[in-house]
């Protein structure tokens, strides 16, 4: 395999990660733990498979992906900030309901427990591997996009201080609830486009498909230690590692379900400070009583 | 004094009623929109879980799955602890049943056979438990992401040990163990046939139980409950904090593991890769909804094993998957309205006048 | 109370202007008609003890909570009720107690934060750097701007607090406690900062409770107890005696010292037949040899404590709050580690020995915060009866029912716990039948050293009398007690001997009869020190 091939592949394979990577840092570093990555990406999944089966345009499936990311974000938004229910909580029934509500409709809308009809994709040519997809640019783009937001203006020094310290930020005029809010919001609707990718690219849903890829995310953000640039290189590393085990399947060289385990491996040595300890906002996961 | 007493039953009832209304709500509309009637759905819920011999194993069946998750949620959140790792833990322990059923040799007797392999599952599950523990009292590293991650390292790697070593050509599980099988319940009622139920079930029930004495009347349960509500006063009485969390977690994991017999021993008498199928995770539902309680854990498990094979009774009117959408608005309607009600509560409650 | 008339008497001279202000929390009245006038261009001293109702107020004056009932003007505008962000455009700056900075950001960042300077939509860090340079230069506030607040020692972070303030355009500051953590050369130059303010035509408040800073740097004086304002002083005009006594004083029905003396002459070992000098190693219950404990920020909280009591004696710690008390009192206990020197209880070596390990040792320990440690406010009251006992109270593993609630049906009748009833959770009770409770436990057993740390702190007058007899009543039965209280009275009342402890060391040891308050007081205030041993 050419080196070219490689490195489409893995980035074929990254852009879900990075969409919903990204999504898991801008909520984090507000201060919400973020597990319902997973419920997000399959909602937009199935979102954009819905609008583009009636529409006939993946830009509108594009839309109601991001909708549909949106929607659940608020639900957890809600349940965590104004009725402070237990984030590991909310963020596990999230990807419950997630799977429900998808099936649900999946079943209502096309009656097949497994997949959607085909539907259309962007990127048609195939000369161009997939690099006329507009999603993987808005993919690659999504972390430098999010650092300078985070890092360069206003509202990104606003979220990072919520993350850390509410109580400041409340003490100079700052609503803590509004702050949290958009992120949350801004979170689910760029997780969701990573199940967008995914669905379009696969030109339909299936039951499922996002088959742990927000928990990858989860584990790129913590690996990356919650900054959007190295929750994005964590993002490549893991695809890389996929695009590996892909290449060495029947070679018996290494079991795919060692290279899987990586990125969860990777995560708890930091966690456990091995080597340079992942420290999370000060005030992740702090707005029950 | 009874009042007191009143309030800490609607502190603990409230949240799961509240919550079993707006499912009930969800559902409904559900329901119309496929353009079904309510009644008639709920109905046919009902009888095809509690109003027939099958339908009613089903339940029992995945109810002590999920009574065995459940219970070793509620252990953890009794210690203040958050273990989301019951699925790979009962997953581990089911591996480590069959392996122990596979090295028996068929003429043990169950009577020995039958506690080993139980003693094989929570063993399993037990070190699962234990490394969140260990990383959490060493090195400070929170144990809600450490399960997680490691849910997806330890099922990788029985996955591995069944699709490379251990599994029957062409399948994704083991051989029939040879010693250790737990009976159906349909050996002994015959109304009962064709259902998974099996006498796991009481094992899950003496669980339950030994469970309720060990939070509330012994000393260790008594010091893991201290630790859970107020660390600093336990630590105050004596107590190691960080030994109670490494404890609490070890054992969380043993219980969830011990469910893993319950398919294992009881239903296939074979370890399969994915058995394990949500059970772990729904074990914080079931902990969440019967309100870290033995007794509430065994009835919110019976709640959502019907809820579960009453989705499979009702297919015929509306798809099956409406029983997972209501499985996660019980989720989130009890985690919301738990704080809210105890808000409410702390509001309207008064120091006794001495 | 006494109102001396203020420098002006023409209204528009107040900034602040807090009258019949009441505020509760739940069943606790933080404040009950609280008064507070500070004139412009004056640095106002609030002082009062913990829980005296200080943080209150100041919150409703920064907009963080409203009253209940009362009025708050400020400049001569009514604001009663006003919010957070009103309070600032009004230049009220409060810089709290625990530091209001994000750690993770640059000092520039945290000044600007919420009125962040934009260029075009990104946030102009430059300017921001170079508008806090400027500021910064011009107060004489040295920081740079650029640093990160985690990498900042912790005079630096208070002056990026105070900065903050100023960035808002604050004339009134209030400082919550501002020298709590700072070091000696720090708060010398924190005084500089707030001369200038003052200088400048600035109004400060500044709450603490260390008297000796009170006469240092203020003007006036207002001092706070239970939620009252009780005095109103001008600091030319009064003592730290006066101020001590205005802080703590209190009606409260406390046995007299001529009382006690009587009562000690017929008491084995009572205060009135005990002969002071150092006891020696052998016959103490407890002994402490240079004992260092440290900080979280590796402060020496206690710097080199010896002390030794005697079986049938009580040993009172005097001193204003916050010098090493606590500390002291956990490392003790086995909750806090020691960092150099020795504890010996009944002659055995405990300095590395648990918590449980002490306690079946004999030690018994009335913690000062009994939401915190001393109870489990979840559990029953018989629950809480054997916290700490669970292992005595158990057989086989197994907690033992029936010995427990025997146990609590005697103790709640020995120490008159009400309602007299062991399954209500101790949530459930008044602070004083809490106190009763933890007290129960830790006396209503076979001990022979007790701890005891504020042991009336919030409880009714019933309760204290009655913790005092009990007190009173260990001594009589041999028992040695290391008694901490912030209450002087208490002290005096029921030690045989007092220590004074100041910035982590015994400024001074007494035998009760020469321990007078005007003394005691030029000790505890750090005018007077003798580097004691007790």
């Amino acid at each position: 395999m050419n080196p070219f091939d490689f490195l489409t592949q893995t980035l074929r394979i990254a852009i879900p990660y990075l969409f919903a990577a990204s999504g898991g840092v801008i909520a984090e570093r507000a201060g919400i733990i973020s597990l319902s990555l997973e419920g997000y990406m399959l909602t937009g999944a199935f979102s954009a498979t819905l609008g583009t089966f009636y529409s006939g345009s993946p830009w509108i499936g594009l839309l109601c992906g991001i909708l549909g990311g949106l929607v659940f974000g608020l639900i957890h938004a809600l349940a965590t900030i104004r009725y402070r229910a237990d984030q590991v909580v909310v963020g596990i029934a999230i990807n419950l309901l997630a799977i429900g509500v998808t099936r649900f409709f999946l079943q209502l809308a096309f009656e097949s427990s497994s997949n959607s009809p085909r539907i259309e994709g962007f990127g048609a040519s195939a000369a161009a591997r997939g690099f006329d997809n507009p999603l993987l640019w808005m993919g690659l783009l999504s972390a430098p996009v999010l650092a300078f937001f985070l890092y360069k203006t206003r509202y990104g020094l606003r979220v990072r201080a919520v993350g850390e310290h509410p109580d400041a930020a409340a003490s100079v005029g700052i609503s803590v609830a509004r702050i949290r809010y958009l992120s949350v919001a801004l979170s689910g609707m760029l997780a969701a486009l990573g199940g967008v990718f995914l669905a379009l690219d696969q030109h339909q849903f299936t039951d499922q498909m996002t088959a742990g890829r927000g928990f990858i995310a989860v584990a790129a953000v913590i690996f990356g230690r919650w900054d959007p640039v190295r929750a994005a290189l964590a993002c490549l590393l893991f695809a890389a590692a996929e695009t590996l085990q892909i290449q060495l399947q029947g070679t018996e060289v290494i079991a795919s379900q060692f290279v899987s385990m990586i990125p969860y491996v990777l995560t708890i040595i930091a966690l456990a400070g091995v080597v340079g300890r992942a420290v999370p906002p000060a005030a992740l996961g702090k707005t029950g009583e | 004094m009874t009042s007191q007493l009143r309030e800490k039953f609607e502190e603990a009832l409230f949240p799961p009623v509240v919550a079993l209304l707006i499912a009930l709500v969800c559902g409904d509309l559900l329901i119309m929109s496929y353009g079904q009637s309510p009644a008639a759905v709920y109905r046919m819920l009902l009888e095809g879980t509690w109003g027939n011999a099958y339908g009613f194993g089903q339940v029992l069946y995945k109810a002590t799955a999920l009574t065995f998750t459940g219970l070793a949620v509620s252990i953890g959140i009794r210690a203040g602890l958050f273990n989301v790792g019951a699925e790979s833990q009962l997953a581990a322990g089911g591996f480590l049943a069959a392996m122990m059923g596979l090295a028996l040799s068929p003429g043990v007797p169950g009577v020995l056979a039958v506690p080993l392999c139980m003693l094989a599952a929570a063993a399993g599950g037990g070190v699962v438990g234990a490394i969140p523990g260990v990383l959490k009292v060493k090195f400070g590293a929170h144990e809600v992401i450490v399960t997680i991650m490691l849910n997806f390292v330890v099922l990788a790697l029985l996955n591995w040990g069944i699709a490379n070593h251990l599994n029957v050509p062409e399948t994704l599980h083991t051989t029939e163990i040879d010693a250790g099988a737990i009976p159906r319940l349909e050996a002994f009622i015959g109304a009962f046939h064709g259902s998974a139920a099996n006498l796991s079930l009481l094992v899950a029930i003496v669980t339950a139980i030994l469970a309720w004495f060990f939070l509330f009347r012994s000393r260790r349960g008594f010091e893991l409950r201290a630790v859970g509500l107020q660390p600093d006063a336990a630590e105050y009485g004596g107590v190691s904090v960080g030994g109670v969390w490494f404890r609490a977690l070890t054992l969380s994991g043993a219980i969830a593991g011990l469910g893993g017999i319950n398919y294992v021993l009881g239903y296939k008498h074979y370890y399969e890769e994915g058995f394990a199928g949500g059970a772990g995770y729904l074990g914080i539902a079931v902990a969440l909804v019967g309100r870290n309680h033995p007794l509430g854990v065994v009835l919110a498990a019976l709640f959502f094993a019907t809820l579960s094979q009453g989705g499979l009774a009702i297919h015929a009117l509306v798809p099956k998957q409406m029983a997972e959408v209501l499985q996660g608005v019980v989720i989130l309607a009890v985690a919301m309205s738990v704080p809210e009600v105890r808000r409410a509560l702390r509001q309207s409650r008064r120091p006794v006048a001495a | 109370m006494t109102t001396p008339a203020p420098a002006s008497t023409e209204r528009g001279a107040y900034a602040i202007r807090m009258q019949g202000i009441d505020k509760s929390f739940g069943p606790v009245r933080a404040n009950r008609e609280a008064t507070l006038e500070v004139v412009t261009g004056e640095i106002h001293a609030l002082v009062g003890e913990n829980g005296a109702g200080k943080s209150t107020l100041m919150r409703i004056l920064g907009g963080l909570q409203k009253p209940d009932a009362g009025t708050l003007e400020v400049n001569g505008r009514d604001v009663t009720g006003w919010t957070t962000s009103d309070a600032i455009a009004a230049g009220i700056g409060v810089v709290h107690q625990h530091f209001m900075l994000v750690s993770t950001l640059t000092v520039a960042e945290n000044i600007v934060l919420g009125e962040e300077p934009v260029s075009g939509g990104r946030f102009d860090e430059a300017r921001a750097n170079s508008e806090v340079e400027a500021l910064s230069k011009e107060t004489g506030l040295k920081v740079s701007a650029d640093r990160r607040i985690a990498d900042l020692s912790v005079g630096e972070a208070q002056r990026v607090e105070i900065l903050k303030t100023l960035f808002r355009g604050a004339r009134i500051l209030v400082l919550d406690e501002p020298t709590a953590v700072l070091s000696p050369p720090e708060v010398r130059e924190l005084w500089t900062v707030l001369r200038r303010l003052r200088e400048g035509g600035g109004t400060i408040v500044l709450i603490t409770h260390r008297l000796d800073e009170v006469i240092d740097i203020s003007d006036t004086i207002t001092v706070m107890r239970a939620g009252e304002t009780v005095a109103r002083l001008r600091t030319s005009e009064t003592t730290p005696a006066q101020i001590a006594k205005a802080m703590v004083g209190r009606d409260v029905a406390l046995t007299s010292r001529d009382e006690i003396s009587a009562l000690g002459a017929s008491m084995p070992g009572g205060a009135g037949s005990t002969e002071f000098k150092a006891s020696s190693d052998m016959s103490s219950a407890l002994n402490v040899t240079e004992l260092v404990v440290l900080g979280s920020r590796g402060t020496h909280e206690v710097d080199g404590v010896t002390l030794s009591i005697r079986p049938g004696e009580i040993l009172g710690i005097a001193g204003v709050e916050g010098n090493g008390q606590t500390e002291l009192i956990e490392a003790l206990a086995g909750l806090r580690p020691c960092a150099s020197g020795s504890i010996r209880l009944d002659g055995h070596d405990v300095t590395y020995k648990s918590v449980a390990e002490r306690r079946s040792a004999g030690l018994s320990h009335i913690p000062e915060d009994r939401h915190r440690r001393g109870l489990i406010l979840d559990y029953s009251i018989a629950d809480n009866l054997v916290l700490g006992l669970q292992e005595a109270f158990s057989t086989r593993g197994m907690l033992n029912g029936a010995n427990i609630s025997s146990n609590a049906k005697r103790q709640i009748e020995a120490f008159d716990i009400r309602p007299p009833s062991a399954v209500l959770p101790a949530r459930a009770l008044s602070g004083g039948n809490q106190q009763k409770v933890v007290v129960a436990r830790e006396m209503g057993r076979e001990f022979s050293v007790l701890l005891a740390s504020q042991p009336t702190r919030g409880v009714d007058v019933g309760a204290i009398e009655f913790i005092h007899s009990r007190l009173r009543e260990a001594r009589a039965a041999g028992k040695a007690v290391l008694l901490v209280s912030a209450e002087l009275n208490e002290v005096l009342a029921l030690s045989d001997r007092v220590a004074v402890m100041y910035r982590g060391r015994f400024a001074a040891v007494l035998p009760v009869a020469e321990a007078t308050e005007d003394v005691l007081g030029e000790y505890m205030i750090g005018m007077k020190t003798d580097e004691a041993v007790a």
